[in-house]
């Protein structure tokens, strides 16, 4: 029976700007070809001071990333600066660091965003109700995520984690547990903690905006089905916030990858390289070993990652054009 | 029946009550550190925490009266303000001709600007630093507006071309058909209509650049760096000045904080370069 609410397609509406550009390119074709045919032609030269700026400020620097990657090059021995090819590549697959770099990276991102995706649902579901005092809880939840990152990770740092006065250990401790100094014996989990209660906002955000577009139809037509709310969360809920969830899970990725400031302030990539990430290392080669020649090639890797990720991600916002054009 | 509505109501108010509560917890960090902003050092280290407290404004006073917080203040301020100002020069004309004139690259060049914003400041960092060295650049305004106006470059143009592309065409359709040039289009019928985009995505770029803490850590020392660079100075703070500290973060924070309430409608759409609305 919940079959029959299945059947019918949800209507996505997503992804507004692909809808709107197919109606505005009609109007504009017809605008362009009947009354101002001429001045189709000078419109490019609109974007293209946008385009050219961009071009200087992020294109020339990749270059110049991609031109040290091939030399051995460290401000602490510039006289001894050499083209050295791939060297610093084959460094990258086969130095026993980087394994362990590789493996935070990837503990950080996936915990970070598996949690975010499980509190965002919860928390997306709970908010899309009508109650009293709703607006105040949505204003509260995304505040994390509002405040700069580096207040964020001081104030968690000093005044959550403190093994002496932190708050957590105040609570801890009051229920009979001994302190726990958090940062130092949790490291990873802490950082993974701070950055969720910064990233949960976001992943909430967006599934809640695919809840609201799902149309009330759908859900009614499940309950008098007689699906329970489980049935109706899996079965109805779920495949429509895919996409939603496909979004927000690869932005999410590409933004926490990039994260910085919090191991920066927290624990500074130790203790060892215990939460030295991709990120965190290029930044420690580049200005603390000065080495310039693998500071650029670990970052040529990282741009590389995050293009792969881009991709996935225009791929869904095409999709999403094809299908409401459809 | 009846039995049953009873029982659904009770568990929406138990949801709605659920709600409220975790909100409250997941939001009472940052009233505790509000909080001990108004307490005395010596209130703000203690064990079990004080809730009660005999409140004061010294360490607001200590913080702005500390000229060092007044400088800082004042660079975020002129670098964000002016880094918005230049991706709004920048960012509409393109964002104009890619929602009215839309040709066959123009999806490729949405894509292509979008990219741009993806691109991880790790990828780029080397060069900047040493780009910025030679040409003193390095921990100047001129320096960290440059590379925010790259940052917000795109969020303008996604953002105000999803705007511009809502808007009713037939109103700019008429004043063109009245003879309106393209300036007076722009001024006296777009801008008008557009103001809430507008709005929306100059609250963005506020809130991206005012936060950033990557870049400017690493291209300014003290004369160009920003609130996000100063507030690490407490990273070791250790209890010795958890009320300063406070004061110090609340005021950095609260204005991104205030704009994010403000737009909050339009950070979806702004944080997914309008895949959702």
């Amino acid at each position: 029976m919940v079959a029959g609410a299945l059947s019918k397609k949800p209507i996505i509406k997503l992804s507004d700007f692909v809808m709107s550009n197919t109606i505005s390119t009609q109007l504009a074709s017809n605008a362009a070809t009947t009354k101002s045919a001429g001045r189709r032609g000078s419109m490019f030269s609109l974007a293209s001071p946008a385009i050219g700026y961009l071009i200087v400020m992020t294109q020339v620097p990749l270059l110049f990333t991609l031109y040290y990657s091939l030399s051995n090059w460290n401000f602490l021995r510039p006289e001894r600066t050499q083209f050295i090819g791939l060297s610093n590549y084959l460094d990258f697959v086969q130095d026993s660091d980087s394994l362990v770099i590789i493996r935070n990276t990837l503990t950080f991102a996936t915990s970070v965003v598996i949690l975010t995706l499980v509190f965002g649902m919860i928390l997306a579901l709970l908010l899309n109700r009508q109650f009293f005092g709703r607006g105040l809880a949505r204003t509260l939840l995304i505040t994390p995520f509002l405040i700069m990152p580096t207040v964020s990770a001081v104030m968690w740092k000093n005044m959550l984690f403190n093994s002496q006065f932190g708050l957590i250990n105040s609570f801890v401790t009051s229920l009979g547990v001994p302190r726990v100094d958090w940062i130092n014996q949790f490291p990873m989990a802490s950082i993974v903690t701070i950055v969720t209660w910064e990233w949960t906002p976001f992943m909430m955000l967006i599934l809640l905006a695919g809840l609201q577009s799902l149309a009330q139809e759908h859900l009614e037509a499940a309950q008098i089905d007689g699906a329970n709310p489980l049935q109706t969360f899996y079965y109805v809920i779920l495949p429509h916030l895919r996409r939603y969830v496909e979004i927000g899970v690869l932005l999410e990725v590409l933004f926490v990858l990039n994260i910085f400031g919090e191991i920066f302030v927290t624990t500074s990539g130790g203790p060892a390289m215990d939460t030295t990430t991709l990120t965190f290392n290029i930044y420690l080669e580049a200005f603390k070993r000065w080495n310039v020649g693998r500071a650029s090639a670990y970052g040529v890797i990282a741009v590389i990652f995050a293009n792969i990720i881009t991709l996935f991600f225009l791929r869904i916002i095409r999709g999403n054009a094809q299908q409401e054009a459809a | 029946m009846t039995a049953t509505g009873v029982q659904r109501k009770l568990v929406g108010h138990g949801l709605s009550v659920l709600t409220l509560l975790i909100a409250f917890v997941v939001f009472f960090p940052i009233l505790w550190m509000v909080l001990t902003s108004f307490k005395t050092e010596a209130d703000a280290y203690t064990d079990p925490p004080l809730l009660m407290f005999q409140p004061t404004l010294d360490n607001y006073r200590v913080a702005l009266q500390e000229s060092r917080y007044f400088d800082y203040l004042t660079n975020t301020i002129v670098i964000t303000g002016f880094a918005a100002l230049a991706a709004f020069i920048l960012g509409i004309p393109a964002a104009y001709s890619l929602a009215y004139y839309p040709g066959k690259r123009s999806n490729f060049t949405m894509m292509w600007v979008m990219s741009t914003r993806m691109l991880p400041p790790v990828g780029v960092i080397v060069p900047l630093y040493i780009i910025f060295k030679n040409l003193s650049l390095f921990d100047t305004y001129s320096g960290l507006i440059l590379l925010y106006t790259t940052m917000n470059v795109p969020l303008v143009i996604w953002m105000m071309r999803s705007f511009l592309a809502d808007l009713p065409y037939e109103v700019i359709e008429a004043a063109r058909i009245d003879g309106a040039t393209l300036l007076q289009e722009f001024t006296r019928v777009i801008l008008p209509l557009a103001t809430p985009g507008l709005v929306a995505t100059l609250l963005l770029c506020f809130i991206f650049t005012w936060n950033e803490f990557f870049v400017a850590f690493n291209l300014t020392i003290t004369k160009a760096a920003p609130l996000s660079v100063f507030i690490v100075s407490f990273k070791t703070a250790e209890g010795l000045f958890w009320a300063k500290m406070s004061a110090a973060a609340t005021i950095t924070a609260l204005p991104v904080v205030v704009a994010g309430w403000v737009a909050q409608r339009q950070l979806v759409r702004g944080l997914t370069a309008g895949a959702v609305k």
